[in-house]
């Protein structure tokens, strides 16, 4: 199954689409684009593999058709999740992405095993379902012609937890933001922390935070955009602190999900509640933007922000220089 | 509240008791009392992950306003966020230890019905974290030592939390942390539980008392993740190092501050005196540190947790 079938997304070629699977691309793209979408897959049993039923609505869609669509029902606009692989390719101009780290290999801080099973083996299981070796993936990329560092957090590789290696790699994209003085995307989906690893995992948060306090030193810009769900550490640190903090429509968003705050308070949280028109109107969100626009969205606010390397407005040296006049000397009580 | 497993220091001090109602001057009382010791020191020298859950959640474990009590010569609480509320699962405010001028801020949990309702059984909502960012705030203008002492279950998970940005305000709160111009010192003193416990736990030294625990989540919490039952929270306490000793191993804790024999809840102000101890040692060691390097060893430290 190819991905041809989005060049018109891109206002690009067929041609200039398939040149993502010859050059530019890191080597792991290749090959994970081969793979069918996996939440369609979950679905096919409705009508084989031409048909996709959607969970929300329920209505059956043909699946050529929904991927043009962006994975979001054509009836009732529920935005299916996305791969990680997939939603780099539907938001980086073709052929610009170029991976980071891809053969970065898990860790195993904790040697952790629960019953017979290894959480190596669980590491591995996850890599051949996925096709990448941990959960997130991140490289340098150009969105309608402005270049960024772009990165995306797998949600089916261990509900996209952030261990060390995710933590590292989220890490390692802010640096590279840092080193490169290009605006910061990053697109968070996760469960939160990846308990195999313990508090390893929790001082991630610790470590993301650490450099993202970097970035705004180097005055860079970051967008954080949260797709469904996102939760725990990862909204707890880096995902929230965003410039610009974007939502898909219904992601669910929050500290905690659904089902725990249900659990702890007993009660049936309404419509709507933590997800992210929600969290707009709450004042957590900047914007709630439906998948076919979010790379105009993206695009303009490169747009703007490359723009300022070249505006006339310095970074108020010359005011802070004429406040740093030592203290004048008082007697008290003369 | 009872401990299952100190049954037979329990049965010695029943014996005590008895004795001592028919003759306080009892002869065999202080060899009893000996005993006790003795078999008190044997149980917690060997204290299994759940066990020391158990006791890190007990009930009569010194609190933030316990330690405030026994530690400090002033101290002057500080209330409200500014922004929304007073949240009373974070309580706060300068403090003098031995002389020495600090900002003291911590989690709060109550003993009875009453009082965990006041204090929301230390699970603070967002206003407790920007009271927090606050008073951290407050501590840098005036060049104050931070002292945190941490024990909650987690940030509080409600409706009203989400509404007012718990996620923000802890990722906030641990940003702030990392780069405070002034020294930070952060004990754990009973559950650290979670980013409801890491928001005010980024700092240039991380001990823990001996018998607390630091996780990413609750044992039943991370049971209930993995393998879909919470009873199994004792088998998950045991497999996710969480437990002091452990987490200096893994190089996450920089000390241990030891307990009274039988655990803080037995002692508060012998629990005091060694954590006042302690934490007048950590800050001599940070005394006269530039902030340039002290900001960068912080960032430096948390930057190579879990780097291949």
């Amino acid at each position: 199954m190819g991905r041809k079938g989005l060049g018109w997304y891109h206002g690009e070629s067929r041609a200039a689409s398939a040149a993502l699977s010859q050059k530019g691309v890191g080597r792991n793209m290749r090959d994970i684009l081969r793979r069918s979408h996996r939440e369609d897959e979950r679905d096919a049993g409705a009508g084989g593999d031409l048909w996709v039923r959607c969970s929300k609505c329920k209505e059956l869609l043909y699946r050529p058709e929904h991927e043009q669509n962006l994975w979001v029902c054509s009836k009732c606009k529920h935005h299916f999740r996305v791969a990680a692989p997939d939603r780099i390719h539907i938001t980086a101009d073709p052929g610009s992405f170029e991976e980071r780290d891809a053969d970065l290999p898990p860790m195993d801080p904790l040697h952790f095993r629960s019953g017979v099973r290894t959480y190596r083996e669980k590491l591995e299981q996850s890599a051949a379902a996925t096709g990448s070796p941990e959960a997130f993936l991140y490289g340098l990329a150009r969105i309608d012609d402005s270049p960024c560092v772009l990165g995306v957090i797998e949600i089916e590789f261990i509900g996209g937890s952030m261990g060390a290696i995710v933590g590292e790699k989220v890490t390692r994209a802010i640096e590279t933001s840092i080193a490169t003085n290009l605006p910061l995307i990053l697109f968070s989906s996760s469960g939160g922390a990846r308990m195999q690893e313990g508090v390893v995992s929790l001082m991630q948060m610790a470590k993301t935070l650490a450099r993202l306090d970097d970035l705004g030193a180097a005055s860079v810009p970051f967008v954080s955009v949260m797709t469904d769900p996102c939760y725990g550490g990862v909204t707890a640190s880096f995902a929230m602190l965003g410039d610009v903090n974007i939502g898909e429509p219904g992601a669910f968003i929050g500290f905690a999900g659904p089902r725990v705050i249900e659990q702890t308070t007993r009660e049936r949280l309404p419509p709507g509640a933590a997800q992210s028109e929600f969290l707009l109107s709450h004042g957590m969100l900047d914007l709630v933007v439906p998948r076919p626009e979010m790379r105009t969205m993206l695009a303009r606010l490169l747009r703007i922000y490359a723009a300022r390397s070249t505006a006339a407005y310095g970074s108020g040296e010359a005011f802070l220089e004429s406040r740093s006049a030592p203290p004048e000397k008082v007697a008290v009580g003369a | 509240m009872e401990l299952e497993w100190e049954g037979p220091v329990r049965q010695l001090d029943g014996e005590i008791a008895n004795i001592r109602r028919v003759n306080p001057d009892d002869d065999r009382i202080k060899s009893l009392e000996e005993d006790r010791e003795a078999r008190l020191r044997d149980l917690y020298q060997e204290l299994s992950p759940w066990q020391t859950v158990q006791v890190a959640r007990h009930r009569d474990r010194p609190y933030l306003l316990d330690y405030i009590k026994w530690m400090f010569t002033d101290f002057v609480e500080v209330h409200g966020d500014r922004r929304f509320g007073d949240d009373r699962a974070i309580l706060g405010g300068p403090a003098l230890l031995d002389g020495t001028p600090l900002m003291v801020i911590g989690h709060q949990k109550g003993r009875d019905t009453a009082s965990n309702l006041m204090h929301n059984f230390g699970m603070p909502n967002p206003e407790g974290y920007r009271k927090a960012i606050r008073l951290f705030r407050h501590a840098e203008k005036l060049g104050l030592p931070v002292l945190t002492l941490v024990d909650t279950p987690g940030a509080n998970p409600s409706l009203p939390a989400e509404e007012r940005g718990q996620a923000q305000a802890i990722a906030e709160s641990i940003a702030v942390m990392l780069s405070l111009r002034v020294p930070t010192i952060c004990v754990v003193t009973g559950e650290g539980g979670s980013g409801g416990a890491l928001a005010i736990a980024v700092a240039d030294r991380l001990a823990m008392l001996q018998y607390s625990i630091l996780t990413v989540a609750s044992p039943e919490a991370a049971a209930s993740i993995l393998w879909r039952d919470a009873s199994q929270a004792p088998e998950a306490a045991a497999v996710m190092r969480i437990t002091g000793p452990e987490l200096v191993e893994l190089g996450i804790v920089d000390s241990l501050i030891p307990e009274p024999p039988g655990g803080a809840h037995r002692d508060h102000a012998g629990a005091a005196r060694l954590l006042r101890e302690h934490v007048l040692a950590m800050l001599e060691e940070l005394r006269g540190e530039d902030v340039e390097d002290l900001i960068r060893k912080r960032h430096d430290k948390y930057r190579n947790i879990g780097r291949p």
